[in-house]
């Protein structure tokens, strides 16, 4: 009996012996994502050649839209992951007030826009990279389409209500509006309001209305929902009316600009969007069937700030290999890969503005860095109660019919207890 | 001979009461005590959190709707379940029907949810339909509607999805309820000239009582909790809200205080039913010996 069990406590200790050594052999890091199909097979693209040149394994998990709670509850858990691809810098805020995240070398983002350096940091400490930025001030039309019909681009707010009036009156629905996004539903519109709001109220006013310095229902705020309102509550303006543009996807509504004959002729959205433009239809050729503009400024004096976000990754442990890898993230080199694939704009000044897969995304490139100012998605930045909360569904809700001071009034009770 | 002292079925039963109390009665009770602090679970905020609750909007709405899924879910599942169960004993092709209208149990809710977002997809007027029923309104002469959009009658749409899963369950049950009445007293309420309906009132409905009861408790607990069908079609936008996912929505904020005190808030809804329940099946086991 005594035989056996010593037997066996000797076969459980080799074992636990092999296993430990064998761990200790590999390097890993592992990094939490949101990204699954295009996003992620280019991430693993990026990830190879670090792999390749340091042996050390990157772990990559493709979380989902469930990105948040995951992380939150396994930071909570005293298991977060090495790394992860932060939902947004007011996540990464979050976390660094709960003292999660390791502080980065600001050595490795020297060649990232001071814009860029800013939002990844918080009191003056870097806690996150960018590794690739959009641009989401555009709007996306048909070229063909424009010039059968004499339509001009637009430069001026003003103008752009002329040509939604004229395509109007020609019997097509100027606007593909779509804000249907699963449980995200109705951040599209989100985008749209922060637009508006940069060139109508500026970029002070925009910040102080992202701190909850100003309140959402000031007449600021208002004014941006209410020239929102102009166009998609527009029944005439937007393809499918209120019902479609809260029935139909993000992703399937730009499609609507590409048929036979034109259902629409504008589409509001950010660099991100063309893979979806290619899925549906793969024979249209960028630059040539589909272009953009960027969009117009409103106030004259306020010139033409641009809308924008990016891809945050942030370090929960520090071990070394986390901060080998956030260093190749931050280079040149691993940007080229995620631009080449993805068609997003890289944040490192250094890389090669051939790595631009095609015109557009090289267009929304100049036009980032040439802007005159420049700011991150608003609902990112605010708290997730408000940011992926009650904006969201505000947005539904506005859209959908409802009073307009009611909407901004729930809102601004989620904020007062959101951003304490 | 094994000699039981007074300790010995606690014995026993130890290992299972210590799961339940480490899984059970421990995190239920740290929920109550954070349903009392703030959302970031550390200062203490006294009844804060439920006059939150039951004074914002949005969580009102969810309580109204929580409230049109318990009548609704439970009468049209329990009232079809029933329905078919009589009906289908009088047919030769009973075992083909019970197994259709009971297969949408073998598929998730999750996955149940986004084959009816399929079927309720809509598209503008004037270009195909992509959404089954659209289809079909739009094929006899309709327009097509917004079913997940249009408040409030987009509740509904979303309930008949929980329907159309459960109501399988609630037949088979309620099927083995009914063969269980012994024909010859249907017979001799048949031979003393009883109508069908009043055979169905007056003699099958108060011997299948107990089983009935069962049921409706069973599908009000299960109700209650309704989350999965409400996140994957709508997550909760157009005023289709329910308490489960807010309590998850707070979770993802975060703020702990408000989670907990919805968490709180449904065991209480849900606790008197149970009760119910339990004193039903004594009230049955007491009669029975």
């Amino acid at each position: 009996m005594l035989k056996k069990i010593s037997g066996a406590v000797m076969v459980l200790f080799l074992l636990v012996g092999l296993t430990g050594t064998s761990q200790a052999a590999k390097q890993q890091v592992n990094i939490a994502v949101v990204w699954g199909g295009a996003e992620l097979s280019a991430f693993e693209a990026v990830a190879a050649p670090f792999e390749k040149e340091t042996g050390i394994d990157v772990v990559i998990e493709s979380v989902g839209r469930d990105l948040s709670t995951v992380l939150f509850t396994r930071f909570q858990a005293g298991n977060p992951p090495d790394m992860a691809a932060m939902p947004n810098p007011g996540q990464m805020r979050e976390f660094v007030t709960q003292k999660g995240l390791a502080p980065l070398d600001p050595a490795i983002v020297s060649d990232h826009p001071a814009a860029f350096k800013n939002l990844g940091s918080v009191n003056g400490k870097l806690y996150g990279v960018f590794i690739g930025a959009d641009l989401k001030s555009l709007i996306w039309y048909d070229p063909k389409a424009f010039k059968a019909k004499g339509y001009p681009i637009p430069t001026t707010w003003s103008d752009l209500l002329v040509l939604s009036d004229r395509i109007a009156a020609d019997g097509a629905a100027p606007w593909a509006i779509g804000l249907k996004s699963g449980a995200a539903s109705g951040w599209p519109g989100t985008d749209w309001i922060e637009d508006i709001m940069l060139r109508a109220a500026g970029p002070e006013v925009y910040d102080q209305w992202v701190r909850h310095d100003i309140k959402w229902t000031s007449p600021p705020v208002r004014r941006a929902w209410e020239l929102f309102g102009r166009i998609v509550r527009n029944e005439k303006y937007v393809f499918g009316g209120t019902m479609g543009a809260l029935s139909i996807s993000f992703g399937d509504s730009p499609a609507a600009l590409f048929t036979q004959s034109p259902h629409a002729y504008l589409h509001r959205q950010a660099t991100f969007i063309q893979s979806f433009i290619k899925k549906a239809n793969p024979s249209l050729v960028a630059g040539q069937d589909y272009d953009v503009f960027v969009f117009p400024p409103i106030d004259a004096k306020v010139g033409n700030p641009l809308l924008g976000a990016g891809d945050l990754i942030s370090v929960f442990r520090d071990k070394p290999e986390a901060m080998q890898f956030i260093k190749y993230l931050a280079s040149a080199k691993a940007q080229e890969i995620w631009v080449k694939k993805l068609g997003k704009l890289g944040v490192n000044a250094r890389i090669d503005p051939a790595a631009y897969p095609d015109p557009i995304t090289a267009k929304a490139a100049r036009l980032l860095q040439q802007a005159d100012a420049f700011r991150f998605d608003g609902s990112d930045l605010m708290p997730a109660a408000v940011g992926s909360g009650t904006f969201w569904s505000g947005v539904l809700d506005y859209v959908g019919g409802k009073d307009l001071d009611a909407v901004l009034e729930r809102i601004e009770k989620s904020a007062e207890s959101a951003y304490k | 001979m094994l000699r039981t002292r007074w300790w010995t079925p606690w014995l026993f039963t130890l290992p299972a009461l210590a799961v339940l109390v480490f899984f059970l009665i421990y995190p239920s009770l740290e929920t109550v005590y954070l349903s009392f602090l703030d959302k970031h679970a550390q200062a203490f905020v006294g009844l804060a959190n439920y006059v939150r609750v039951f004074t914002s909007g949005e969580t009102l709405v969810a309580f109204r709707n929580n409230a049109i899924w318990l009548v609704f879910f439970t009468t049209l599942c329990v009232s079809f379940g029933l329905m078919l169960a009589v009906l289908l004993d009088r047919v030769r092709y009973e075992w083909l029907a019970k197994s259709v209208i009971f297969l949408p149990m073998a598929i998730s809710m999750v996955g149940a949810s986004v084959i009816w977002k399929f079927i309720y997809a809509y598209r503008p007027p004037g270009i195909p339909q992509i959404g089954l029923l659209n289809a079909l309104v739009v094929r006899f002469g309709g327009q097509p509607q917004g079913w997940l959009v249009s408040r409030p009658w987009n509740n509904l749409s979303i309930v008949m999805v929980g329907v159309w899963i459960w109501t399988g369950f609630c037949m088979v049950v309620l099927s083995a309820a009914y063969k269980d009445i012994p024909r010859d007293v249907l017979e001799s309420a048949r031979i003393d000239g009883a109508s069908e309906w009043q055979i169905f009132w007056r003699i099958v409905l108060p011997m299948m009582r107990s089983t009935i009861l069962v049921v409706t408790t069973t599908m009000i607990v299960f109700v209650l909790k309704i989350f999965d069908i409400v996140y994957v079609m709508t997550n909760g936008n157009f005023d289709t809200e329910v308490l489960a996912n807010r309590m998850y929505k707070m979770f993802q904020y975060p703020d702990l205080g408000q989670a907990s005190t919805l968490a709180v808030i449904l065991l209480l809804l849900i606790l008197p039913i149970i009760f119910f329940h339990l004193r039903q099946a004594r009230v049955r086991d007491e009669a029975s010996t």
